[in-house]
């Protein structure tokens, strides 16, 4: 890779061994993927819940901390975290993961981080703009950012997301480059998801069809432009299921005014999703009507699903837990407009600043007994099996009625 | 490339000797492993209950979220780790976790590279020459040409 003079003297410890640490990483990344140089981001997003981080990850940041020379030099933020402390032992979490969470936040703090601790931060705290380069982990934030924003960023580990914090650049590979945003398959829709959860479940089937990182998807023929929450919902399953970066979508994502403008015009329609394609993911997960527990989580919840969740709780009384996760910045308003007042009077509870399946869900499973779980969000339906669940996919509506019955219909 | 040997696009890490998991099938840490148990636990996996610890794993693509940057590196540290990860096409986070967690990887084949070697087989991951070798078995049944520094040799499980 060519290094300015500047990354130069950072490679040979001018500026600290952290920083020193952060390039090389960066580099040995860059080499892998053939970057030529280094692109100067704006914001960094960490992803650095302590059950990926393990005891492990914790002391290498404590260590990065205690070098005491600094921290970020750009806006950096953080994903969700492994716990809601005002609801961990509700949770059935233990006092390690807790003490886990602290000794990492205090290391991340330390670093100069911003303990933003959300998903939906292109909603919430500063979206990236059109051309922007950033350094986001999360796979919804990078999809969101990229298609819908036309920011350019590259799915950053933790790791490197903090390396880029540090050093305030990230090597120019991938979706940072022009070549790579042109669409690479072409779907048309032929028909156009009402809820969210539909909306999750045809990004999921456009995922799977895409496959790949390196694919970018165009989709047509839609009969309307979805709302930021659709689409979070959308690009969050569609890069869950397919590790997918960055879709386009015809006359409403930036980049994708025209055919022409993706590439899109050379392509011939190679797929074509439907409501039946919808309706059978869904029923793909659809195994036990029993619920032990509902949850609304990945992405965590806007003040707007907050409130229409709100509205469906009002006056029922729930059989199982339902758990409606949303962001720190989103949860005073939760409270102010009385949203959380009714979904906690039916027995629900809504927990800010971590995600379910960040926050020790094989764990929780065991302590809580929670196996056969109801969720509105396709993302977590393709998460949760690995961690031991029996997920299943339903609408907001449906979800709330088997918290208050028992039984998903 | 020879009929036993396979050339990648992107390489990392140092040489590694062991026996291949191989399977046309994605790969992510968070979704499709029991990391305690050292087992691919994800139903829906073709290698769910089979154990990755040590093994060089030959899957089609990465999948998933960004997770697997920290779970390599904390899987390294428990030594529950695969030995390498050899990719037909690799997504940035599996590429960040190798380099964090000193997981040797290659990447980007000219060929289904889950077609070319067979599962179980001993293969020598270069990625200093950006190569998979399937290994005769007096390669690694005597040692030869394998260097103690780098090499870790597992037999079949």
């Amino acid at each position: 890779m060519k290094l300015n003079e500047e990354e130069t003297a950072m490679l040979a410890g001018e500026f600290g061994q952290v920083v020193k640490l952060a390039i090389e990483h960066q580099i040995k990344v860059g080499r892998f993927f053939h970057a030529t140089d280094f692109v100067p981001v704006t914001q960094a997003h960490i992803m650095a819940d302590t059950e990926s981080l393990g005891q492990a990850g914790v002391m290498w940041l404590e260590k990065l901390a205690d070098a005491g020379e600094g921290g970020v030099r750009i806006p950096t933020i953080t994903d969700p975290r492994g716990t809601d402390f005002e609801h961990a032992s509700m949770l059935g979490q233990a006092d390690w993961m807790l003490e886990l969470e602290r000794r990492a936040i205090d290391a991340f703090v330390r670093l100069g981080v911003s303990m933003t601790d959300t998903c939906i931060n292109y909603q919430t705290v500063l979206a990236a703009t059109r051309g922007e380069h950033v350094a986001f982990g999360d796979t919804g934030v990078v999809i969101y950012s990229n298609s819908v924003g036309g920011a350019r960023s590259n799915f950053e580990g933790g790791p490197s997301a903090l390396a880029a914090g540090i050093t305030g650049r990230t090597p120019r590979y991938g979706y940072h480059l022009d070549s790579h945003r042109q669409a690479t398959l072409r779907i048309r829709a032929e028909w156009t998801p009402r809820t969210l959860d539909e909306w999750g479940a045809f990004g999921g089937i456009v995922g799977r069809l895409a496959g790949n990182y390196w694919e970018v998807p165009l989709i047509e023929s839609l009969d309307r432009a979805p709302t930021s929450d659709e689409l979070k919902h959308f690009g969050a399953a569609m890069a869950s299921f397919g590790s997918t970066a960055l879709f386009h979508m015809l006359g409403i994502t930036p980049e994708a005014q025209r055919l022409a403008d993706v590439g899109a015009d050379k392509l011939a329609v190679s797929h074509r999703i439907g409501e039946a394609d919808v309706e059978a993911l869904k029923r793909s997960y659809a195994v036990d009507p029993s619920v032990d527990v509902v949850v609304f989580s990945a992405p965590q919840l806007s003040i707007y699903e907050l409130r229409e969740l709100a509205a469906l709780c009002a006056g029922k009384t729930f059989k199982r837990p339902l758990l409606a996760v949303t962001s720190p910045q989103v949860k005073p308003d939760c409270d102010r407009f009385g949203y959380t007042r009714s979904i906690e009077e039916a027995g629900g509870t809504v927990m800010a600043g971590m995600c379910f399946y960040q926050s020790y869900a094989r764990e929780m499973s065991e302590a809580k007994g929670w196996k056969r779980l109801a969720t509105n969000s396709a993302k977590l339906v393709n998460i949760l099996g690995g961690y031991g669940y029996v997920p299943m996919l339903a609408s907001m509506r449906a979800c709330v009625q088997a918290a208050e019955t028992g039984e998903l219909r | 490339m020879t009929a036993n040997s396979f050339k990648a696009r992107h390489a990392m890490g140092k040489r590694v000797v062991g026996q291949a998991l191989v399977a046309h099938d994605g790969f992510s840490a968070r979704y499709d492993l029991n990391r305690l148990q050292g087992v691919f636990s994800r139903p829906a996996h073709k290698l769910v209950g089979q154990s990755y610890v040590d093994r060089i794993l030959v899957l089609d693509t990465a999948k998933g979220g960004v997770a697997t940057a920290w779970m390599l590196h904390e899987m390294r540290s428990r030594n529950m780790v695969p030995s390498a990860i050899v990719f037909n096409t690799v997504n940035t986070i599996l590429a960040q976790g190798a380099a964090l967690g000193d997981v040797s990887m290659l990447a980007g084949f000219d060929t289904d590279i889950t077609a070319a070697i067979p599962d179980g087989a001993m293969v020598e991951v270069d990625p200093e020459n950006l190569t998979i070798r399937v290994l005769d078995p007096s390669e690694y049944l005597s040692g030869a040409g394998l260097s103690t520094e780098t090499s870790k040799v597992h037999g079949p499980r």
